[in-house]
């Protein structure tokens, strides 16, 4: 077969960050395949060393403008983790609402903004506002909804100012809460309308065995906290996060690579999914059937349709977590009181792109002696490096071409939803 | 969409981002409920973070993140080049914001704590105004989509853009937030320029001066007030230098 085609992506659009893609093929044989990260890093840890832990979920918030809302949050579960902090039950519900209407915010932002417009051979949602202005509202309605809860409840969407080491700053006003709650439930008709549209994209055909790794559930699909799991069946304490992890640098890359068991791993909506379907809302496994998402699912392209089904399930949980939120009487216990002391700590988090870790050491006086912070992107960035080969491989057949198979590379890349600048930090 | 029976211009703007977290970004994608109306009154020619089509005949270019590698010098030049107005977006772009952190340590041992024996190219941080000519800065971290808002509104009609004079506290005053300073909290509200609404301490936070210093502030009275309610020397340094706007006010 003589089959040559060239794929060179230079600062990947629709993504946050920076990064490129190169694929060789020569002959029908992939010569050459990468996802390449060259984002300016920002030293972060090193940022860290000597702040006091009052300062560290404000700084490190920062790391990223989409998801700061976990960042801020595995922060602080950190801080509290070290300086052994037992925070009130009504900060640990506040706190995941306002993950919740991250989450929300952040997949509908990627859904529709991002990763849809390729399904309709569109360069971008922009010219949806004069030819589809239905779909438009939806994308809108839903990534505003989310946002609003977290200005609700953590102060602010990006870069969060409630949330803080021993709980939360105050309770959020219930009226406002209220007002979400019915502005949810009255756009139930608008998720069936994304499900309906999502219905109609073409999902690439094409898998390669992963290793998904995701916080594991007990009783309820998890957000915040808890054992961390593979789907080779590897499970192992928050603390020991770096088992799971177990970064290295390389020579080209500003990200890190990591790995488990295999070659890369994957986190994510789909790791999730993976790992806790059984815990899934009932009207959000709804959603996986009609999608046939079914685990362990190895399309990475399913990750889309994994965040639509996470979006499903938040959204009923937010209106039920308000039901229960605005019958609380006005003096609950929302911060606890927090001494600083000694101690290392690990506040291990599910952020819209998949699993964060933040770890820090203290010393006496609450400062940072050592911070260490893995995103979910950097455990993928390798994940899609090796899908980039394989997909290239499955896709170099006859009647390929370069722009068929640059926007296949791009698709795949986009459907991890990467934050890179996040994955460098 | 006329207004006083004019005509609005309708900007054409390149969106680009350098060192940053990316969230300024973001905030032109929030404020729904006027993000349609938003879009209409401008013309998007290039924003790499929402859409693949990348024009180059933009008027205005919007520069969030800072300078920190020297490939960046020569992207920022080639845009300055192309626009007519160059406008830095965010507590990064406008001071180098948190990223300006890192110049307090050296870099050989900042690569050496985070990549081991495989250093990366990296540079001291500074802030766009240090690397090219600035035309308008908008701070904040992140900036606020309101704000924008008013801009864009006044760059359609050709009316000057004004920021305020006072400080952040006449905002808390305005929507009836308790002084954090009477809460115990160190807040730069007195002294930090406002615009922002003042939603951290609205959120329980005191204000960390994300925005740099307001034009018409009075510092020493601020410093002395601080430090008569207990709060340390170094505590008070560590905020003014937190986002890199009150550099050398400190």
């Amino acid at each position: 077969m003589k089959l040559d085609l060239n794929v060179n992506v230079h600062h990947l659009t629709r993504v946050e960050g920076h990064g490129n893609i190169r694929v060789k093929v020569e002959g029908g044989e992939v010569k050459h395949a990468s996802w390449d990260v060259v984002e300016t890093p920002r030293y972060f840890e090193v940022m860290l060393k000597g702040k006091h832990y009052t300062t560290a979920g404000i700084l490190t918030a920062r790391i990223c403008g989409i998801c700061s809302i976990g960042h801020c949050l595995a922060s602080i579960r950190a801080s509290e983790d070290a300086m052994g902090v037992k925070i009130p039950d009504a900060a640990v519900k506040l706190r995941l609402l306002a993950k919740h209407g991250e989450t929300l915010a952040s997949h509908a932002l990627h859904l529709f903004f991002l990763a849809a417009p390729d399904f309709v051979g569109l360069t971008s949602a922009i010219p949806l506002i004069d030819a589809n202005p239905a779909v438009v509202g939806i994308a809108a309605n839903l990534k505003g909804l989310g946002n609003r809860l977290c200005d609700a409840v953590a102060g602010r969407t990006t870069h969060p100012v409630s949330l803080q080491v021993g709980g939360v700053a105050q309770l959020p006003d219930r009226e406002v809460l209220r007002k979400i709650a019915a502005d949810l439930l009255a756009s139930v008709p608008q998720l069936t309308a994304t499900v309906e549209l999502f219905k109609t994209f073409a999902i690439p055909d094409f898998k390669r065995e992963t290793e998904f790794v995701a916080l594991k559930g007990v009783d309820s699909y998890p957000w915040i906290g808890g054992d961390l799991a593979s789907t080779d069946g590897v499970v192992k304490p928050e603390r020991e996060y770096l088992a799971m992890t177990n970064e290295w640098v390389d020579d080209n890359n500003t990200t890190k690579w990591a790995k488990l068991s295999r070659e890369s791993l994957a986190v994510g909506s789909l790791a999730r999914v993976n790992v806790n379907y059984n815990l899934l809302r009932p009207e959000a496994k709804e959603i996986a059937k009609i999608f046939g998402l079914a685990p362990v699912n190895h399309n990475p392209y399913m990750n889309n349709v994994a965040q639509l089904v996470e979006t499903v399930h938040v959204v009923y949980e937010i209106v039920d977590m308000i039901k229960e939120i605005v019958e609380w009487s006005d003096d609950v216990p929302v911060m606890a009181k927090v001494t600083p002391k000694a101690g290392r700590g690990v506040g291990a988090v599910e952020v819209p792109r998949g699993i964060l870790y933040h770890c820090y050491e203290y010393d006496k006086d609450g400062r940072v002696v050592r911070a260490d912070c893995i995103i979910p992107t950097t455990q993928n960035n390798l994940n899609i490096h090796h899908d980039m080969g394989a997909l290239a491989k499955h896709f170099a057949k006859e009647g390929m071409t370069d722009d068929k198979l640059e926007l296949l590379c791009s698709m795949l890349v986009r459907a991890y939803d990467p934050c890179i600048s996040c994955s460098v930090h | 969409m006329k207004y006083l029976r004019l005509e609005p211009k309708r900007p054409r703007i390149g969106v680009f981002d350098f060192t940053s977290c990316e969230g300024c970004e973001l905030q032109l994608a929030n404020h729904e409920e006027t993000l349609v109306p938003f879009l209409k009154a401008i013309e998007v020619v290039n924003f790499r973070e929402v859409s693949s089509y990348k024009g180059e005949d933009y008027d205005i270019a919007l520069i969030e993140g800072c300078i920190s590698r020297d490939d960046e010098v020569g992207r920022i030049e080639k845009i300055r080049a192309q626009a007519k107005v160059l406008v830095a977006i965010g507590s990064c772009a406008c001071f180098g914001g948190v990223n300006r952190l890192k110049n307090a340590y050296n870099l050989d041992e900042a690569n050496k704590e985070v990549y081991g024996d495989k250093p990366k190219s990296t540079a001291k941080v500074r802030a766009i105004k240090e690397v090219v000519k600035v035309d308008l800065e908008i701070p904040g971290c992140p900036i606020n989509k309101l704000e924008v808002e008013r801009i864009v509104q006044c760059l359609a009609f050709e009316v000057p853009f004004n920021f305020p004079v006072y400080p952040v506290c006449v905002e808390c005053k305005q929507r009836f937030t308790t002084c954090m300073m009477e809460k115990g909290q160190l807040c730069l509200g007195s002294i930090a320029q406002a615009g922002c609404n003042a939603p951290c301490p609205a959120g329980g936070l005191g204000c960390w001066g994300c925005r740099g210093p307001a034009p018409d502030h009075n510092f020493e009275e601020f410093m002395t007030l601080a430090k008569q309610r207990g709060f340390s020397e170094k505590e008070i340094s560590e905020r003014l230098g937190f986002f890199g706007g009150f550099e050398g006010r400190r």
